[in-house]
């Protein structure tokens, strides 16, 4: 193919954060391939330094509007392994409910407002309000009960007032817990027409495959979002989470505020499809049968399906919630109030972010002031896969014109549904 | 009668109070039913030139960011700061306490010296621009955004209250925070939230920033009644930023 190819898009949109794509081509020579990260950058890490243990969470949960609970419940879990404290079983089980909450939040909301309208033709679910109402409908209601479950047990939808080092603020009452199992499984059709929605259009999602590493926690039991240690499709053992910072070997680029990860190849990912790849096999009755419907099978290794995995966890997350919360109601709700004696140490958190694995290491003195942090965040994880694929994809589809590879590189970076606010707002650390 | 052009803008933040936009659900589409929302990266691919309203969330942390909020400023009438980070800086002025070289090293280490990650002293969008209204709160209250805007629509004076957190939070009947012996900002600080924390079982921290005139003597006489100290009260002022900074 003969002439110029230039493609600049400043600040992808339909996103969180701020990315830019930069391609330029001659004659069909590739010149330039560029996902660059120009995000502000926050500091995080540096601005905890000082605060209480009991302030930790506050404050790192507005690293994301859209994973505050991910966020909590790393660096609680990670303040409770300093400190050395257990929580109870009725803590782990709430906290898990309300994590799942996050996961059908954030998977309908990229889903549903940001995804769609790709598959649909269109800008933005604006113009759905007059041509598929329907459709609009499902998404709202699926994110709307979402949200409201999340704040059920977290005491607001965003950043969660009611998850404390050690246990709950606020309990939900018994009663609290039937009707979120009610409005649950009302979501449970909207999850199905959300389902026929997207395989309606799944011949959208790009045929691209290219061989990646895929890393996520693992637990022998469930397909987990919460326990475990890490795996990567590469290697056979897993990694103690401690060990956290052996797996990411976060560096810097230069076209990029966020840091960039790799393990045992140039690159890796996390995120739903790392999950599934890593755990589908432990996946529950619909969830297991919606990911038949769309083909999706372990060892997956095309980026757009990612999409399809998310999809197939809003069932997980929906199934696994309704037996939680008959646990929990079949050994009534306790009022336990946690107890903390603060101490010197260094603990991490570990959980499965809607984006993927993300970690938190904190230091305390003696006063349980933090003197010390090192986050890695998924989207971080994600930000030289996305560069490699782009490598890959673009010699592929460079003939196509100027504007079909700009819109199929667009997509593959919403594929991944990065947080971009998360992943320059949190990155690498010196321990003092 | 032309629809209002509306468009959304982020600085520095975690774009949880957009989120809260969205989390409007059926009521979002109520409002863009009578507005013409022209400009929204995180939710629209559409781009537009200037707006009768541009709704902006973040802090200023860059001098690159001054220039572009001084150029969203030009093409809008109404600039409206969203959010504890838009109106008094937010949790992104924890970072003004510190050395802004020592902060950078801390978080990228030998590379702190790219010139891509540097760093300015974090302001709020009225220390760059003139503001016209301001939603507080980290995050914003949905419901509290659809009832600005309405009254921006009809020509009205939005309600901004101009009493402390502790007003609402009696309301609902929550026991005192200080009674479980923690210190809660609720007495300083701006109500408009509905008081979520103390109803979630955890002491205000003061994001929407203090009252117009906050009752300092009282508030000491409440830390001296419970055996606090003023310090205590202090440091957790700083956590969002209401150390310093207009609300209003």
């Amino acid at each position: 193919m003969s002439g110029e190819t230039r493609i600049r898009v400043r600040h992808v949109t339909r996103v969180e954060g701020h990315g830019n794509i930069e391609v330029r081509a001659r004659d069909g020579r590739i010149e330039k391939i560029e996902w660059q990260v120009p995000e502000a950058p926050r500091f995080f890490e540096a601005m905890v330094r000082g605060r209480s243990w009991d302030e930790i969470q506050p404050v790192v949960s507005r690293i994301c509007g859209i994973c505050s609970v991910a966020h909590s419940l790393a660096s609680l879990k990670a303040v409770e392994d300093a400190m050395g404290i257990e929580v109870p079983e009725q803590t782990d089980r709430l906290r898990l409910l309300v994590h799942y909450a996050e996961q059908l939040e954030s998977h309908s909301l990229h889903l549903g407002y940001l995804v769609v309208p790709d598959l649909l033709g269109v800008k933005s679910i604006v113009p759905l309000v007059s041509s598929r109402p329907d459709n609009l409908r499902t998404i709202i209601k699926i994110h709307r009960t979402a949200n409201a479950w999340m704040e059920l047990i977290g005491g607001r939808m965003t950043h969660p007032v009611s998850l404390l080092v050690g246990g709950f603020a606020a309990l939900p009452s018994e009663d609290d817990l039937v009707g979120l199992k009610k409005s649950i499984q009302e979501v449970m059709p909207e999850l199905e027409a959300l389902a026929d929605l997207l395989l309606g259009a799944a011949d959208k999602l790009p045929e691209f495959e290219r061989d990646t590493e895929y890393i996520a926690l693992s637990h022998p039991d469930a397909y987990t979002f919460y326990h475990g240690d890490i795996s990567s499709s590469d290697a056979e053992q897993l990694v103690d989470i401690h060990e956290f910072e052996s797996v990411a070997n976060e560096y810097v680029q230069a076209q990029s505020t966020a840091k960039w990860a790799r393990w045992h190849r140039d690159s890796y990912a996390v995120g739903a499809l790392a999950r599934f790849n890593t755990n589908g096999h432990l996946l529950g009755t619909r969830a297991a049968r919606t990911a038949r419907r769309f083909g999706l099978k372990q060892g997956c290794v095309n980026p757009f399906m990612n999409n399809t995995a998310q999809l197939v966890e809003c069932f997980q997350v929906a199934e696994h919630g309704l037996e939680l919360i008959d646990e929990l109601l079949s050994r009534s709700i306790s009022q336990e109030k946690p107890e903390v004696r603060e101490r010197a140490g260094m603990g991490v958190g570990a959980v499965e972010a809607p984006r993927g694995s993300l970690f938190h290491r904190y230091g305390f003195d003696e006063d349980g002031r933090c003197v010390s942090a090192n986050l890695t965040i998924p989207t971080n994880q994600n930000h030289a896969n996305i560069q490699k694929d782009f490598e890959a994809l673009v010699p592929q589809i460079i003939h196509r014109g100027q504007d079909e590879v700009r819109r199929t590189l667009e997509m593959l970076v919403r594929a991944y549904d990065p947080c971009i606010s998360c992943s320059t707002h949190f990155l690498d650390v010196r321990f003092v | 009668m032309n629809k209002p052009r509306v468009a959304v803008f982020d600085f520095a933040c975690c774009e949880g109070c957009q989120l809260q936009i969205l989390n409007l659900e059926e009521d979002l589409l109520n409002l863009i039913a009578v507005i013409d929302p022209v400009e929204w990266r995180e939710a629209m691919s559409d781009r537009g030139d200037d707006f009768d309203i541009a709704v902006v969330e973040g802090s200023i942390t860059r001098e690159e960011d001054e220039e572009r909020l001084q150029e969203i400023r030009a093409r809008s009438r109404t600039l409206i700061a969203l959010g504890a980070c838009a109106t008094i800086g937010g949790i992104n002025k924890l970072k003004n306490r510190f050395d802004l070289d020592e902060v950078k090293r801390a978080v990228y280490g030998e590379e702190a010296g790219m010139p891509h990650l540097e760093t300015a002293r974090t302001k709020a969008l009225d220390e760059v621009v003139h503001v016209d209204w301001k939603i507080h709160g980290c995050p914003i209250n949905n419901r509290e955004f659809a009832a600005f805007l309405r009254a921006l629509l009809i020509g009205a004076k939005p309600f901004v209250p101009n009493y402390p957190v502790c007003v609402e939070c009696k309301m609902r009947a929550n026991p005192c925070r200080f009674d479980y012996n923690e210190i809660c900002l609720g007495p300083v600080t701006r109500a408009g939230c509905g008081a979520p924390c103390p109803s979630g079982g955890f002491w205000c921290y003061g994001c929407r920033g203090y009252v117009d005139e906050p009752n300092i003597e009282a508030a000491k006489e409440i830390m001296k009644h419970y055996g606090r100290t003023v310090a205590e009260l202090r440091s957790r002022l700083l956590l969002f930023g209401t150390g310093g900074g207009r609300t209003s």
